[in-house]
């Protein structure tokens, strides 16, 4: 055989290993060892990029000083990314170690056997969980602690409630009906309040919808189960949203849109009203200095008095159960639920701490940030699809008949009853 | 002049052993020489292997179980799963959605790439102009799909540039919601996609067209032949087997499309824009029912392989 021909077959030889290892390596597990004998924590999460620049990564590098032996390797991307790589995980069996989770896939990822029992990790390392301000539990078992939470306060454009003749913000149901009206009439392209719908990311369904019930201490559920007929609150609910949008008070453009169509919307001045995440109170402010905002809690029907839900999102965070080294994924656990690192990651977030003992300086030094925690600590934090069984297509399957409501296929109540269809399969 | 090649045992005399390397020739070595194309080829081999036919037939495995990946146990259902899908109304919608998405977009990106691949092939526009002109039709192409989405999302908003310069025309009254409207929805989309997909027959028939020998249209016209005439009886016959090939592979990937339409619409309002691709993916990542989406996978698979059977023999009839 000639030199080149070898050197060809060698070639072809390496091109053929390296394919193997290629191959080989995408079915490696999401822990590792390092060659130290270290541990190396696998953390996927869509945090870091929602964060400052570098700051989530100066946060385990504490972790790792305060923990020697144990490295923290973090795997972000954006929430939509970050929640297909956990899907995958949770059904190859490579989930990263410790992983960020919304409330909305607990009930799946846990009923799958792919997130370990929190409870059990605790009982066995002795945690005290009495400073833990909520746990998502299945079946009487914690599977995700919210390390921070964002509130859904109601966001109200002040020049143009003030230029429609309107005092302050809405209070009740009828004042905020009152108030759109007025705003809508301001001009043709001004309208009184924003309802993404889009079927892509139905959290409007939750955020915007279901929020009206929960803000005058109404529930979806009766007894865990799905209760969207012979449910007076709920009928309710939905029907002073068909009624808003019958009026002409929301914006164009509803059914296709996410909530960062409607943050936009609100930017620009397009919308005098709009629930929303505090976590956007700085994009507002970036994208818009002269916006003068204020933040209220959800109006609630005529005459209620009682304790207004408010709607809110979680960062939550769980440990894999194929994970080899759940000890150490509690210790992360655990150092991001103590009061100083959670304080420093809600300051950060701008959002409101998962340790009660954890007080974030913004609170006390921002008037939005401190009239929401006013509110938040007024009402309470309401958000019945955390936990549910495939909570998004719950929403979803919502979305699409009170789409249908909406564009006059059929009534409100026909919504409910086909929507309550759809809950009951999948409960 | 013309020279025959004859194999080197023809000129030794029957009897005589080989000689030289022909001597080495033992049956080791010939099972080694047959089986060292295989060898080059293995690398490939196994990626085919691994990459392409162990998930189509853990899919269809997938397909004929219960509670795949989310179950510990899944049981074989046999057929139950495509029964499921194929009594769900909303499957019906998505299919219908997907023929008429597929069916206009093909058929004007046939029609739009090849009136742009006929303007610059045309000797009325100078070489200056005919770059600026590929240069332009072609960025349609060049997007990413996630642009393409964003793009037009931002395009067809009720406050947008779109309803800005058709309110301003009085052609409507700029208050159009294409994306979110569900009689519009379907067309928006599809016009989306032509937008974005239309270069892909342009250059390729740019290219088909820059082939076909100059003689013919002059024959042509020496028969007195018109620009229409020469249209149909030479630049169409030339281009058949770039348009066949073009058009069926434009129908696999359309009929497949998938990040568009989740990018723009999600598959709504309601269901409006509900295809097969959309459909399928929302059983398995947000319903978490993998076994039926792998049904409905496997549907869509026999579908696309009715039109890669197509392609295939249209290719090997071309060979």
């Amino acid at each position: 055989m000639s030199n080149g021909a070898q050197i060809r077959r060698t070639l072809v030889a390496g091109l053929g290993v390296s394919a193997l290892a290629v191959v080989a390596g995408c079915g490696s597990d999401g822990s590792a060892q390092s060659d130290g004998g270290d541990v190396v924590l696998e953390f996927s999460q869509w945090w870091e990029p929602e964060l400052p620049d570098g700051y989530f990564r100066g946060l385990m590098d504490q972790f790792e000083e305060e923990n020697p032996g144990i490295t923290v390797e973090l795997l972000s991307g954006p929430y939509a990314s970050t929640k297909e790589q956990v899907v995958a995980g949770a059904a190859a069996g490579t989930m990263s170690d410790v992983v960020g989770l919304d409330g909305a896939w607990v009930n799946d990822f846990a009923g799958q056997g792919s997130i370990a029992d929190l409870s059990a990790v605790m009982e066995e390392v002795g945690y005290d969980t009495s400073n833990l301000a909520s746990e998502v539990q299945v079946d009487g078992s914690t599977y995700m602690i919210p390390v921070v939470n964002f509130v859904y306060p109601m966001f109200t454009n002040d020049d143009l409630l003030a230029a429609a003749g309107v005092d302050g913000p809405p209070q009740t149901r009828g004042e905020f009906a009152d108030a759109a009206e007025k705003i809508s009439a301001l001009d043709e392209s001004t309208h009184g309040w924003v309802l993404p719908l889009s079927l892509e990311a139905p959290n409007g369904v939750q955020n915007d919808v279901m929020s009206w019930v929960w803000a005058s201490g109404g529930s979806m559920l009766s007894d865990g189960q799905p209760a969207l007929t012979g449910n007076p609150d709920v009928a309710d609910g939905a029907q002073f949203v068909k009624d808003l949008w019958d009026a002409g008070v929301v914006a164009p453009g509803a059914f296709t849109m996410k909530e960062q169509d409607k943050v936009e919307e609100f930017t620009n001045g397009r919308v005098g009203m709009m629930i929303d995440s505090l976590a956007h109170v700085n994009t507002l402010r970036d994208s818009n200095p002269d916006l003068s905002f204020s933040v209220s809690a959800l109006p609630a029907e005529d005459g209620y008095t009682g304790e207004r839900g408010i709607p809110y999102a979680s960062w939550g965070i769980g440990i894999a159960e194929n994970s080899e080294h759940k000890a150490e994924a509690f210790k992360l656990i655990e150092f991001l639920m103590s009061e100083g690192p959670n304080a420093d990651l809600s300051e950060a977030a701008h959002a409101f701490p998962g340790n009660t003992e954890s007080v974030p300086d913004f609170v006390e030094g921002d008037e939005v940030f401190s009239a929401a925690f006013e509110i938040y600590q007024d009402g309470y934090p309401a958000n019945e699809f955390v936990g549910l069984p495939v909570a998004e297509q719950l929403m979803r399957d919502l979305g699409e008949e009170f789409q249908k409501a909406l564009d006059g296929q059929q009534t409100v109540d026909e919504a409910l009853a086909a929507a309550q269809e759809k809950w009951e399969a999948k409960f | 002049m013309s020279t025959t090649l004859r194999p080197a045992a023809a000129s030794r005399p029957a009897g005589e052993p080989p000689r030289g390397r022909a001597a080495r020739r033992t049956p080791a070595h010939q099972i080694r020489r047959r089986l060292t194309p295989y060898g080059f080829l293995s690398p490939t081999g196994v990626l085919l292997i691994i990459l392409m036919a162990t998930p189509i037939i853990m899919v269809v495995w997938y397909s004929f179980m219960d509670g795949v990946i989310t179950s510990d146990n899944p049981a074989f259902v046999g057929f139950d799963n495509y029964l499921e899908v194929l009594a769900n109304p909303v499957f019906y919608t998505a299919v219908r959605n997907t023929f008429v998405f597929t069916g206009i977009s093909v058929v004007a990106h046939f029609t739009i790439g090849l009136a742009f691949a006929l303007m610059l092939n045309s000797p009325l526009l100078g070489d200056r102009t005919k770059g600026l002109f590929r240069a332009l039709y072609v960025l349609p192409w060049l997007f990413t799909v996630a642009i393409v989405a964003v793009l037009w999302r931002l395009l067809l908003n009720p406050n947008g540039v779109v309803n800005y310069i058709f309110g301003s025309l009085g052609l409507t009254d700029g208050q159009t919601e294409w994306l979110a409207n569900p009689s519009s929805a379907l067309l928006a989309v599809t016009f989306i996609n032509i937008w974005a997909g239309y270069p892909f027959f342009m250059i390729s028939l740019l290219a088909g067209l820059q082939g076909i020998p100059r003689d013919l249209y002059e024959a042509a016209r020496v028969d007195g032949a018109g620009a229409w005439q020469q249209f149909r009886n030479i630049t169409i016959p030339q281009l058949r087997p770039i348009i066949i090939s073009m058009a069926l592979l434009d129908l696999i990937w359309t009929s497949q499309q998938f990040p568009l339409i989740w990018m723009t619409t999600g598959g709504g309002p309601i269901n409006a824009t509900e295809v097969l691709s959309t459909f399928t993916y929302k059983l398995a990542f947000t319903s978490y029912d993998f076994s039926l989406a792998s049904a409905a996978a496997v549907i869509v698979l026999l579908l696309s392989m009715v039109l890669a059977f197509f392609y295939v023999r249209h290719q090997k009839g071309r060979d």
